[in-house]
């Protein structure tokens, strides 16, 4: 793995403004995101996932939304806090981002073809002429057949799949370094999603993209990613290689997510839910946020909220503690890392 | 068996000659006891096979047979009255399944008071003790579908469905809009309550690991049309048709070592259009192995190991 760092964010925190009070959508989250490599980030519905990637963009409207604390760094160049003239100038030109449902992400009322070079007049001063061809040449890229008829198409004229393939066309167009792809596949079949997720590959082979994937399906984390970070409750709770998240699992809610899926061996073991649901993120828990749910809870657990423990395998659970009782999670960690203390 | 499709077809008009060929010609039984997952892409026919099952869509041909009774061809509203508290189903999207309007107690009962008559008040202690069954509490009666989440919506869905003692539950995508962890509660349960109640289920869903786990027998549809039908573990671990192999080949699982060894599957095409289908073989267009004769003569199911049969003329 190349350690050239791309994109870094540090102790990001989101807050959004309700009726009902602040929600602390993303509390302290930092990442790294290494050239060339895929970094999954996973977890349940209302974990922060989209809304830390979409603060990244600028795409969280503000009010309501407001950016507490951290910073995000693409290529050492500051990202948050920018006003929109100057987010223009890296959205889709250095950062490109593909969504989950791309009916509703693409413009009904243009064609295929004039999206994409509305994208490439913009950013990269193509004459129209240039960007009909550079079209052509992307359709072509996404094995999209037909170019020259397809890009004259409209979105409604276009499957699930194609459509999540010309959207990945417009947002490759600029030749961006970063590809944010928000749950890129989940509306789809799993034929067409083995289809999806082998262009996104051969496209990161070929342009070296670097690319930051949210999901909530363990078998396309599986699939794809390079790195893991498994978001619970607005935080990080676990990251590390996506070997260590799978075979050296240091916190109880990454094991708890394994056992509650079907494994493909012959003999069916049996599935073990996490009871309870993620809890109220208007008044996060003064503890761990996932100690309600959590088959390990400590005392400790209940008023004091872990930090990160290890270096590169990293877990946000009180059992790595060197004064917490010995506990064959720890030895994960210390597998790993070497390093058990914070 | 308990329920039995024999040449069941259901065909939509779009006008001017043109058909949509939902579901054609297939055959399927469940029995007693039984649960059977049926798994395809989205347009491959399993939710209309489901529906047309059970008369919520009128058939366009074939036979429904329960217990030896064929149900009407077209249900009448005393046909849907008697055969309710014999099947019920319950729903993929737990938020527009269940009457905002109505409370948890009202949504319940509902099923109840239609059949035997009766006022909220007589059934409430019947209606609590479902809520407990499936996991809820008590003194959740008088809210509103609103207030609970995804996970819970769909055990409120599961109770409705369950307090008239159904002999048999279509379960349609009853998963797939619920986070991973609240999946495997809701699977759980729904095997708990077919061991207790004696439940048959006909479960049908995308997810074929999940639909592995909780089937004693899988079906596979493509476009309208049965493939392949046999026990859970033989289709997934020896699927025969070649859609059943491509469909199990693009499953990513969750093991990384698993998926760096993998082979770049070869999946080509996309489910064409059902409208007005000639004969052949529904999957020609998409096959690795295709050859002249699948697209001239449709192939019939066969039989390729115990309880395994599948259509494919290369077989």
């Amino acid at each position: 793995m190349s350690s050239d760092i791309i994109l870094e964010v540090d102790n990001l925190a989101v807050e959004f403004a309700t009726f009902g009070g602040s929600v602390q959508a993303v509390r302290d989250v930092s990442f790294k995101l290494h050239k060339g490599t895929t970094l999954a980030i996973v977890g349940e519905s209302g974990c922060g996932k989209s809304v830390t990637v979409q603060t990244l963009v600028g795409l969280i409207p503000m009010p309501p939304g407001r950016i507490t604390a951290g910073s995000a760094r693409l290529r050492g160049e500051e990202l948050l806090g920018l006003s929109s003239d100057q987010l223009n100038r890296y959205r889709g030109k250095r950062i490109g981002m593909i969504f989950q449902d791309a009916m509703s992400a693409l413009n009904p009322t243009m064609t295929i073809g004039d999206q994409i070079a509305e994208t490439l007049l913009v950013h990269m001063g193509m004459s129209a002429a240039a960007a009909r061809q550079e079209v052509i040449a992307l359709l072509s890229q996404v094995q999209i057949p037909e170019p020259e008829r397809r890009m004259r198409q409209y979105p409604f004229e276009f499957s699930g799949g194609m459509l999540q393939r010309a959207m990945i066309a417009l947002s490759i167009a600029c030749q961006p370094e970063v590809l944010i792809a928000d749950e890129p596949t989940t509306a789809l079949d799993v034929t067409i999603q083995a289809q999806i997720l082998q262009l996104l590959e051969s496209l990161q082979r070929s342009r070296g993209l670097s690319i930051i994937l949210i999901t909530h399906d363990l078998g396309v984390v599986a699939r794809m990613a390079h790195e893991v970070a498994v978001m619970y409750a607005g935080q990080i709770v676990e990251q590390g290689s996506v070997d260590d998240i799978f075979y050296r699992s240091a916190h109880p809610y990454t094991l708890g997510l394994k056992a509650a899926m079907p494994g493909k061996t012959a003999q069916k073991a049996e599935l073990h839910e996490i009871p309870g649901s993620p809890p109220d993120l208007f008044a996060p828990p003064a503890g761990c946020g996932f100690h309600a749910r959590c088959p390990h809870v400590m005392q400790l657990c209940e008023s004091k909220a872990p930090p990160l423990f290890g270096a590169a395998h990293q877990a946000r659970c009180w059992l790595h503690h060197a004064q917490a009782p010995t506990h064959p999670l720890r030895q994960q960690l210390l597998a790993t890392t070497g390093n058990g203390s914070c | 068996m308990l329920i039995e499709a024999r040449k069941l077809r259901k065909y939509f008009s779009l006008g001017h000659g043109k058909q949509v060929h939902a579901v054609d010609d297939v055959s399927l039984g469940i029995a007693e006891h039984e649960v059977l997952g049926l798994v395809g892409e989205s347009g491959s026919g399993k939710t209309t096979f489901g529906k047309t099952l059970i008369g919520l869509y009128d058939k366009t041909g074939g036979q429904v047979v329960y217990r030896d009774r064929e149900l009407p061809q077209r249900y009448q509203a005393q046909d849907y009255k008697r055969q309710a508290s014999e099947i019920q189903m319950i729903f993929q999207d737990p938020y527009s399944s269940l009457n905002p309007r109505m409370t948890i107690q009202e949504i319940i009962a509902e099923g109840l008071l239609i059949r035997d008559g009766g006022n909220l008040g007589s059934v409430r202690d019947k209606v609590v003790y479902w809520l407990e069954r499936v996991g809820l509490h008590g003194d959740h009666l008088s809210r509103y579908p609103h207030e609970f989440s995804g996970g819970q919506r769909q055990r409120v869905g599961i109770a409705r469905a369950l307090i008239v003692e159904p002999k048999l539950l279509i379960c349609d995508e009853p998963i797939s809009a619920l986070d991973v962890s609240v999946q495997a509660q809701v699977v759980k349960l729904l095997g708990e309550l077919k061991q207790s109640l004696g439940l048959a289920m006909l479960f049908i869903a995308h997810d074929l690991s999940m639909v592995r786990y909780v089937s004693d027998r899988m079906a596979v549809m493509y476009l309208g049309s049965l493939v392949e039908v046999g026990p859970a573990d033989a289709v997934y671990f020896s699927p025969q048709h070649p859609y059943t192999k491509m469909l199990i080949s693009s499953n990513p699982e969750p093991d990384p070592v698993h998926e760096r060894q993998r082979k770049d599957v070869i999946v080509s095409g996309e489910i064409p259009s059902p409208v007005n289908l000639q004969p052949g073989c529904r999957f020609a267009g998409r096959c690795p192995l295709v050859e002249p004769h699948c697209r001239l003569e449709t192939p019939m199911l066969r039989t390729v190991a115990a309880n395994h049969l599948a259509a494919c003329h290369l077989l």
